[in-house]
């Protein structure tokens, strides 16, 4: 710096500046001066000595806190403490709404259930709807309105928006730019129809990393004898996936028939695992394959295919996956019209038309500068986006960029202004399903963290008087239902959680194009969302990123998927750190090595490698999104692999994927049921007679609780786990202690696999605790902690239990869960926020206790004690632990087994039924039904 | 037996006196040696290195070692039974051999019975410290509470605190009642003050007279009868803990003679560890004569072989009872991940024992140290792959897991060290480590006899 610019203390600094005399304003003495050089003289340290001990004393004195606790005198209305009570609302998915019912304990939603009235969750839910809680807590969402990195207020947005208003209002709007995510909020349309009628020159844009045709055709898969999908996981991907699963399933029941499955595809989903025939491809290949079965010549397996197909026209179904290309998107849809499936099992709607461009003429009218306010509403364009449309770059050149989010996430931190949105818990909304009904979003809670609303935000730059969200949103369907009787329909919309008004029907997003790879020889990329990040969008989620994943059961963690033998041939192996080379970009990934993968195929799920999402989510994984260009959304050919010779460790909660010819899940063909229906489950070593024992049986009159899984239905989604997790307030134990093996899940599903590692057989097995009535664990506590109840549960006492694990050591099925650590106060359970979210009817353990599954004791409780208070009976089907509630599939049934008619009973009755490991004379209350395939047997033959 | 071959007892030359005088001078007339001083200080520090990883554990809980689920019990429990294995060969000694009157025991059933009592020190706090909550470890004792609860009697860890319990209590009373007479000899030949009067209240008034001989004896026969069925007692309600498991590898009848076996094995092996390097540099050479030595060699080699014939039958039980599981446990056990293990434990305890069978070896004092210092490690790994092994594959393979012993396991099995090793020093400092009346009693026996 010139020292004539500069400020300047005196003429000598003028003059001569840098002569010390800078150095001088900062020290006692004059240099030269002697000085006491000792920092820690004897007097400081004495003096520091007598502060701290003073200052010891003063802390066992605290003052309580000068804030007045109010009894409920007048106790708001419907608010009984201890009584939960449900709101309907919803939850979005890639933009569609998922019916919730969300309980709440005096004013605290502690659990989301599916709302067995919405169409698109039939009361069941999923992993991502359950973990939807721990993000409403997460008190890491953004809390504040940051202008420049600085805390500012919502009133000094509006202010520049006010500013911002007059120049548009001069020149209608242009420069103005919405971007949001895939909106089917009608609310959000309206709104977003009359700004763009205030200003026409203001431009819309969406853009979603999972936007693609998911919810254009609609299926029905209780009518479809004959499934073929071609790259689709329709069973767990999507908005629409719980509808799908529920109706596959129904289909899928050993009555005179079953449906049969085939899955083409390149990369294991839980759609494959259910196959009856799943045939590995790369992407390429699937194409031809999609042509041959148009053409029902070439390969044999096609030909067959295509025949079963024909056999059953008008009963069969071929849904193409989204990740694919157009080529099998179009051919699917010929398919499903030859074979006269439409209007039978598929109907495909009219194409919606949608106002909004996409993301790619944003970009190129900000290279060209015609963008100065750049509104983002939701969303993380800045982490998501292709990368070839460098997002991050194009930030700062637009003038004025607002972002409005939950978090603070990588486009909030580039953003000039970033507004800290409201859960969808906390406010006012609404938004469509897959199919078209609207739900209102009630919300549930207070906001937590001051979040505002994408409404209230595009109500301040409609420059309406509109205050709040209610008020917007009930404005607009006042609106649309403007008859006398308003008043009514909207209390039935808030208490149903849906409104049979399909003229909200959002029209579905432009699909982001994939045109058909270049053929190469190379290996071939697929990107794919992460069943446990979604898209990014959970990333600090900590219940998620302890999901194991249903097919690699890693968790914390995403990876270069790779098929052994192609793994073999590069020699490479599992947690050694690759370059993913494509098209000019690159990411560095650990390898895993995953069975049924198809060959020079690698798969990544984007969501992971985030750098500001929060504690959680940060430096979790690598960011896929680097490989993602706009022309290869899912991938393409042309992947380069390079070694590093580095290694990250890789976690998984199961280590072992061999059944090692033990027979925990027992498998047989429908075929084979027909024939003799027994000769499946009863296949191994039966279980010792009831009077084989030197002991009298214990009288079991009375409830008998117990549990009937059906293997034949689960589709192993994993939501039961989550759902668990969040009924019973099971901690997050981190990466690091997973790795040690000491994951806390009650309900774990355990995956396995059977035949060449090519192309394995899949199972999925999920496994709580089996309430075993000879139960090994109960006999060696020496504290009686663990005990049997009149009812048959295998009971926990956690403040009687001193952890000595031998229950855990003596536990066939090795579901007990032990606190080795205080994981009540690690880094994930800590945040006082999380205090609010627990379940207050169960207990919270301490460290040194163990734990496991309870068949959800204190749902029980709660239906036993409304029954005797009612002198009746309970009712089959009136407990429901939270995982049997949360099970897509229905697969799992709970109820009284000494009732011969409950619904557990029958199933219980069933050829199928089989107890797990009950050749040791344990005697589980779970047992499980077997699996049933349903293959061609002319394919089989093959 | 021809006794006239054999290595006398007792070297020639001493008499009551001179005996007296030998033992009692290393605790009053010696002074501090470099040695001593170096080697209580090295296990002072393991000691605090002790204290510091239990000091760890409780506060942060046991979640800082490697146990996990499925391998729920680890070091904790595999130091316990180690531990409480040594111990057997002191009551073995003092008790067994004394009924049996074999007069060899005699200069080596002081220390073996300190040893005992010292191993039984380590071994009760791992049970304790691997509690998930220790601070209630006393609901495990059967205690008036508020809330009518007792402990569970069908779980054997019940009996595993009775057991040893018992066994710390018996081996207590046994240990002090033997040392009275040693104690008035050592308050008697005290000079300083102080010290005569600390001896003089622990021997609790011994004068040495007739009848209090004649009670003496009375008394220590009993103890000695009370304390034999426990050396066979504590090792079988110790196995129990494992047997009465349904865990393939534990769930075994065999288990009972076959850890009773191994625990007078490593006790043995322990007793050579300690005597060696003692009668070396404390010149007791004519007090713990080679004979000793061979004998406990002897019994080392017996107690191997039972063991290996323990190894034998759980191998061929598992093959002969066709259960898949317990097929798959025994070769999980030889080929899995933990085979190094296994087969560390098969070299230790089945084929270097087998060099006792030369005498050439079982009187070579320093062939014996090593072979002795084998045998702790390899009962050591026994347990180790006893507890281990089964547990982390069992039934479900989805469950299966791997464990490994964190800086923490070993801090705590290294610090247990420490804490043996400091007792033994003060032992040796400050009890006579040698029974004096006994030896004066051998020595006058040799003196009548040669008459």
């Amino acid at each position: 710096m010139s020292p004539l610019t500069g400020i300047w203390r005196s003429l000598d600094h003028l003059e001569r500046p840098g002569d010390g005399s800078e150095e001088m304003q900062h020290r006692e003495f004059p240099e030269g001066a002697s000085e006491l050089s000792d920092e820690w003289s004897r007097r400081q340290f004495l003096k520091i000595m007598c502060a701290s001990i003073a200052l010891a004393g003063t802390t066992g004195c605290t003052r309580q806190p000068l804030e007045r606790i109010v009894p409920y005198v007048r106790q708001p209305e419907e608010v009984i403490p201890g009584r939960p009570l449900y709101f309907a609302s919803a939850l979005t998915l890639c933009g569609f709404a998922r019916g919730v019912l969300v309980e709440t304990h005096e004013g605290r939603p502690t659990k989301i259930e599916g709302n067995p009235g919405h169409p698109a969750s039939l009361g069941a839910s999923d992993a991502f709807m359950q973990a939807e809680l721990l993000t409403l807590y997460d008190a890491e969402r953004s809390q504040a309105v940051i202008h420049e990195s600085q805390v500012s207020t919502w009133d000094l947005l509006l202010g520049e928006l006010a500013g911002a208003a007059k120049k548009w209002q001069g020149n209608g709007g242009a420069g103005l730019r919405l971007l949001t995510r895939h909106e089917t909020s009608p609310t959000i349309l309206d709104q977003i129809a009359r700004l763009l009628v205030k200003y026409p020159r203001a431009k819309w844009h969406e853009y979603d990393p999972l936007a693609t045709e998911l919810a254009a055709p609609r299926y029905h898969l209780d009518k479809a004898e004959v499934i073929v999908s071609l790259g689709a996981d329709f069973l767990s991907a999507g908005p629409a996936s719980l509808k799908h699963a529920h109706d596959f399933t129904l289909a899928r029941q050993p009555k005179s028939t079953m449906n049969r499955l085939y899955v083409v595809e390149a990369t294991p989903t839980l759609t494959g695992a259910m196959a009856d025939h799943r045939l590995v491809m790369r992407p390429d290949d699937l194409e031809d394959f999609a042509r041959t079965l148009e053409s029902g010549t070439g390969s044999k397996v096609a030909a067959l295919i295509a025949a079963d197909l024909h056999e059953h026209a008008g009963r069969s179904l071929v849904i193409a996956g989204e990740c694919e290309s157009a080529v099998v998107r179009d051919a699917a849809r010929r398919l499903n019209q030859t074979l006269q499936n439409v209007g039978a099992t598929v109907d495909y709607p009219a194409a919606g038309r949608n106002s909004a461009r996409n993301l790619q003429e944003l970009v190129t009218d900000a290279h060209a500068g015609e963008i100065d306010t750049l509104v983002i509403i939701g969303g993380n364009p800045n982490y998501d986006a292709p990368a070839d449309f460098e997002f991050g770059t194009l930030l700062p050149k637009i003038a004025s960029t607002i972002h409005l989010g939950l978090y603070r996430n990588e486009t909030g931190v580039a953003c000039r202004w970033h507004i800290p949105e409201a859960h969808e818990l906390e406010s006012w909304s609404d938004a469509a399903a897959f199919e078209g009904s609207a739900t209102i979003i009630q919300p549930v809670i207070e906001p937590l963290f001051a979040g505002r609303s994408r409404h209230e935000l595009l109500a301040a730059l409609l420059e309406e008087p509109f205050s709040s969200s209610y008020e917007i949103v009930r404005a607009f369907w006042q609106k649309r239902h403007a008859a006398p009787d308003f008043e009514q329909f909207w209390r039935k919309a808030l208490h149903e959680g849906v409104i049979e008004d399909r003229s909200a029907a959002a029209p579905a997003s432009s699909p982001p194009p994939n045109p058909p790879p270049p053929r190469s020889a190379g290996l071939h990329l697929l990107i794919r969302p992460s069943a446990q990040m979604l898209d990014g969008k959970f990333s600090n989620n900590a219940w998620l990123q302890e999901f194991p994943e249903p097919m690699t059961k890693m968790v914390w963690d995403n990876a270069a998927l790779i098929n052994p033998a192609t793994a073999s041939r590069l020699k490479l192996e599992n947690g050694e750190v690759v370059d993913l080379k494509f098209r000019g970009r690159s990411v560095r990934a650990p390898i895993w090595i995953l069975p049924g993968q198809a060959e020079d195929c690698v798969t990544i799920n984007i969501g992971y490698g985030r750098t500001s999402s929060g504690s959680i989510g940060n430096g979790v994984g690598f960011n896929a999104n680097t490989l993602r260009l706009s022309d290869a959304m899912w991938g393409g050919s042309g992947l380069e692999i390079g070694k590093t010779g580095k290694h990250h460790d890789l976690v998984t909660t199961q280590q072992h994927w061999e059944m090692e010819g033990r027979d925990q899940v027992r498998v047989g063909t429908f075929a084979e049921f027909q024939r003799r229906p027994d000769a499946i489950a009863k296949s191994a070593e039966l279980p010792p007679r009831k009077d084989e024992t030197l002991y009298p049986n214990v009288p079991d009159n009375g409830r008998a609780w117990g549990m009937a899984i059906d293997l034949n239905t689960c589709i192993g989604c994993g939501a039961c786990t989550v759902a668990c997790q969040a009924e019973n307030n099971i901690p997050v134990v981190g990466k690091e202690q997973v790795g040690r093996g000491r994951e806390m899940h009650w309900i774990r599903i355990d995956r396995y696999y059977e035949g060449d590692p090519a192309n394995p057989a899949i199972f999925h097995q999920p496994v709580p605790c089996m309430h075993c009535e000879n139960a090994p664990c109960e006999l060696v506590c020496p504290v009686a902690a663990t005990v049997h109840s009149s009812e048959g549960l295998n009971q926990m006492i956690y403040n009687r239990c001193v952890g000595t694990r031998y229950c855990s050591n003596n536990c066939p099925y090795k579901v007990r869960r032990f606190n080795f650590l205080e994981y009540d106060e690690n880094h994930f359970e800590k945040p006082p926020t999380r205090k609010l979210m627990r379940n207050p009817n169960v207990t919270v353990r301490s460290r040194g206790v163990m734990e496991k599954c309870t068949y959800c004791i204190q749902r029980i409780s709660a239906v036993k004690i409304e029954a005797e208070k009612a002198n009746r009976l309970i009712r089959d089907g009136e407990i429901l632990p939270a995982c049997a509630q949360a099970c897509p599939a229905g697969a799992i049934v709970f109820g009284d087994i000494n009732d011969p008619v409950s619904h557990v009973s029958r199933l219980k009755a069933s050829p199928l039924n089989y107890g797990l490991l009950a050749e040791l004379n344990t005697r589980p209350r779970t047992s499980y039904l077997a699996k049933l395939r349903n293959p061609n047997p002319e394919l089989e033959q093959i | 037996m021809n006794a006239e071959v054999e290595e006398p007892l007792v070297a020639s030359g001493y008499d009551s006196a001179s005996v007296t005088q030998k033992i009692t001078d290393i605790v009053l007339k010696c002074p501090l040696q470099r040695g001593w001083l170096g080697g209580f200080a090295f296990a002072f520090i393991l000691l605090m290195l002790f204290n510091f990883a239990i000091a760890w554990v409780l506060s942060k809980g046991v979640g800082i070692w490697g146990v996990n689920i499925p391998v729920a019990w680890g070091f904790a429990i595999v130091n316990f039974v180690w531990w409480i294995g040594i111990g057997h060969a002191g009551t073995f000694i003092s008790a067994i051999l004394l009924l049996l009157h074999q007069d060899w025991r005699t200069s080596i059933n002081r220390f073996a019975e300190a040893m005992t009592l010292f191993a039984l020190a380590c071994a009760g706090l791992f049970p304790l410290l691997h509690l998930g909550r220790p601070w209630v470890f006393y609901w495990l004792l059967p205690y008036p509470d508020t809330m009518d609860l007792w402990p569970q009697w069908r779980s054997a860890l019940v009996w595993d605190v009775f057991a040893v319990g018992t066994y710390l209590t018996v081996s207590i009373i046994f240990w002090y009642i033997g040392l009275i007479p040693d104690l008035a000899t050592m308050r008697d030949r005290a000079e300083r003050k102080p010290v005569q009067l600390i001896y003089g209240v622990l021997s609790l008034g011994w004068r040495g007279s007739a009848r209090h001989w004649k009670r003496f004896h009375m008394t220590y026969l009993l103890l000695a009868g009370l304390a034999t069925p426990l050396v066979l007692s504590v090792h079988s309600v110790v196995s129990t803990d494992f047997a009465t498991a349904i865990v393939p590898g534990w769930h075994s009848t065999i288990f009972p003679p076959y850890f009773v076996a191994g625990a007078i094995f490593s006790g043995f092996a322990m007793v050579l560890t300690l005597a060696i390097p003692i009668r070396k540099f404390y010149n007791l050479q004519d007090f713990i004569t080679i004979r000793h030595l061979d004998n406990s060699a002897k019994v080392m080699l017996a107690t191997a072989l039972m063991v290996s014939y323990g190894y034998i039958s759980e191998g061929f039980m598992s093959w002969y009872s066709d259960d898949k599981f317990e097929i798959y446990m025994t070769l999980n056990r030889m080929f899995g991940p933990y085979a190094p293990a296994y087969w560390l434990l098969i070299f230790c305890n089945v084929i270097v024992p087998q060099a006792l069978w030369f005498k050439r070896i079982r009187t070579n004092p320093a062939a014996l140290f090593i072979i002795a210092l084998l045998v702790n490690v390899g009962m050591w790994t026994e347990r180790y792959v006893i507890v281990i092994t089964s547990l982390h594959r069992d039934f479900m393979p989805s469950a299966w897991g791997i464990f490994h012993g964190t800086r923490w396991d070993w801090m705590t099995l290294i610090g247990s060290f420490g804490l043996f090793a400091t007792l033994f020093f003060l032992f040796l400092r400050v009890l006579p480590s040698i029974s004096i009346s006994e030896m004066r009693d051998l020595v006058h026996k040799k003196s009548e006899s040669s008459k």
